[in-house]
């Protein structure tokens, strides 16, 4: 039985998901100013780290490095609506890249699924 | 079983063991995060030996083709030596040979390194005068075609190192270098992809140097330089630039003046506006960003959001230190 991750495309689909995916983030102005920043290939980076982990692949990330690596952004106001703002690119990402519909679904559950330590609830 | 050398020990690696793993099992402290490739924390620069094909399939051409590889994704077949990519600041002695004012505002250096340096056109080096002053440069020079190291400074009103370059640093003498550093740099393998430039002030020496060897390597697709500067009698290149257009008609170039009513065949305005106006659409295009970092940061963001993937926008922000 292979994994989400392998049944998307592996690496590859994160690779062409990655752009798309940031460049819907900078170009909302209701979210931007989060992922503003002077190092975009870092951000880039971070981006690339975090569609891995919504697509099921490899990461060693755990719930309390997300609470730690959100809770700035917290601080300066980040809250649900910002939240689902970031879910309705990633899901739109997906769509244009004809991924179906029922993978989707398990990668919105994933991503959805990091709500209360991203927003360290 | 292959050896980590990492600081001039060697550490034996065990089985599958990743080169993360064999520095961190022998408790040297190097940055890591999410272990899966993804967040490049744990990005290492190979001295000596080859890294696998693995552990630098995501990284920018650039780095790759400077040795640099995620430690977390490649397990040694052979003995390597790595460092971490800011460890390795040797300096060595260059003699200055000849220094040339091409504008109001900026002098031409070319040095003599005491050994010679491997480089790419559009790395940058390090300067230390005998005050211990250091400061980064832009070598416009090409290691194949060009005998001397060639740098351009602009003298700045605040700034020490260049009143002293321009004014202390005389043909004879000799300077502390270090390097090369940096990734802005033309990768070969796709000679027929449009690239675009945009340079600010001295922006303009990676540049040049990145634009020859673009065209020494055999590039086809057209390349577009942006030259952008406040008042006209900045364009330090002008003639030697319309020449190089004129030879090749892959080439164009773009005089860009913000400050004062432009000369004819001159443009009105800043460079990297006019640039992305003329190019709204980047999908497919290479983009190199150099000189002034509020114009590289905005630039960088706007190219990518025209469409240039984050892997093909190179930049350098020349960054001024705080006094």
């Amino acid at each position: 039985m292979s994994t989400l991750f392998e049944k998307i495309g592996g690496d590859a689909a994160v690779n062409a998901a990655v752009d798309i995916f940031y460049r819907k983030v900078l170009a909302d102005d209701s979210i931007s100013h989060f992922f503003e920043t002077t190092d975009m290939e870092a951000q880039h980076a971070k981006q690339k780290a975090f569609l891995t982990m919504a697509f099921g692949g490899p990461n060693n990330y755990t719930g309390a490095d997300m609470r730690k690596a959100h809770a700035p952004l917290v601080a300066k106001g980040l809250n649900e609506d910002h939240f689902n703002a970031v879910a309705g690119h990633l899901q739109a990402t997906l769509e244009e890249l004809n991924v179906p519909a029922d993978l989707i679904g398990e990668v919105m559950a994933i991503a959805g699924s990091t709500k209360d330590d991203v927003l360290n609830r | 079983m292959p050896e980590i050398i990492y600081q001039g020990k060697a550490y034996p690696c065990q089985p599958d063991e990743t080169v993360l793993d064999t520095l961190r099992r022998n408790g040297i402290e190097v940055p890591y995060s999410c272990c899966a490739g993804a967040c490049h924390t744990c990005m290492l620069h190979c001295l000596k030996g080859e890294v696998s094909e693995r552990s630098q399939k995501d990284l920018k051409p650039a780095l790759k083709n400077l040795k640099y590889f995620l430690a977390c994704q490649c397990v040694p077949e052979q003995d390597v030596e790595v460092a971490l990519p800011d460890d390795e600041d040797v300096y060595v002695s260059a003699r200055l040979v000849e220094k040339e004012q091409l504008s109001p505002t900026v002098w031409r250096f070319r040095l003599e390194a005491a050994v010679p340096i491997y480089y790419h056109a559009g790395q940058f080096l390090n300067l230390k005068n005998e005050a211990g002053w250091v400061r980064s440069y832009s070598l416009a020079s090409l290691p194949n075609e060009d005998e001397f190291l060639e740098l351009h400074v602009r003298r700045m009103p605040d700034g020490q190192m260049s009143h002293w370059l321009i004014d202390h640093f005389s043909v004879g003498m000799h300077i502390e270098i270090e390097g090369p550093n940096g990734h802005c740099l033309y990768t070969d393998g796709e000679p027929e992809r449009p690239l675009i430039m945009v340079g600010t002030g001295t922006g303009l020496a990676p540049l040049v140097g990145i634009l020859r060897d673009a065209l020494h390597q055999g590039h086809r697709g057209p390349i577009h330089l942006y030259h952008g500067v406040r008042t006209h009698d900045e364009l330090y290149l002008h003639e030697s630039l319309l020449a190089m257009a004129q030879q090749h008609n892959n080439v164009y170039y773009h005089a860009c003046v913000s400050g004062d009513e432009p000369a004819e065949g001159l443009q009105a305005g800043r460079a990297a506006d006019i640039a992305l106006g003329e190019h709204p659409d980047l999908k497919g295009w290479r983009v190199f960003l150099c000189g002034a970092p509020e114009m590289v940061q905005q630039t960088r963001k706007k190219a990518f959001l025209a469409g240039a993937s984050m892997q093909d926008i190179s930049a350098d922000a020349f960054t001024t230190p705080e006094h």
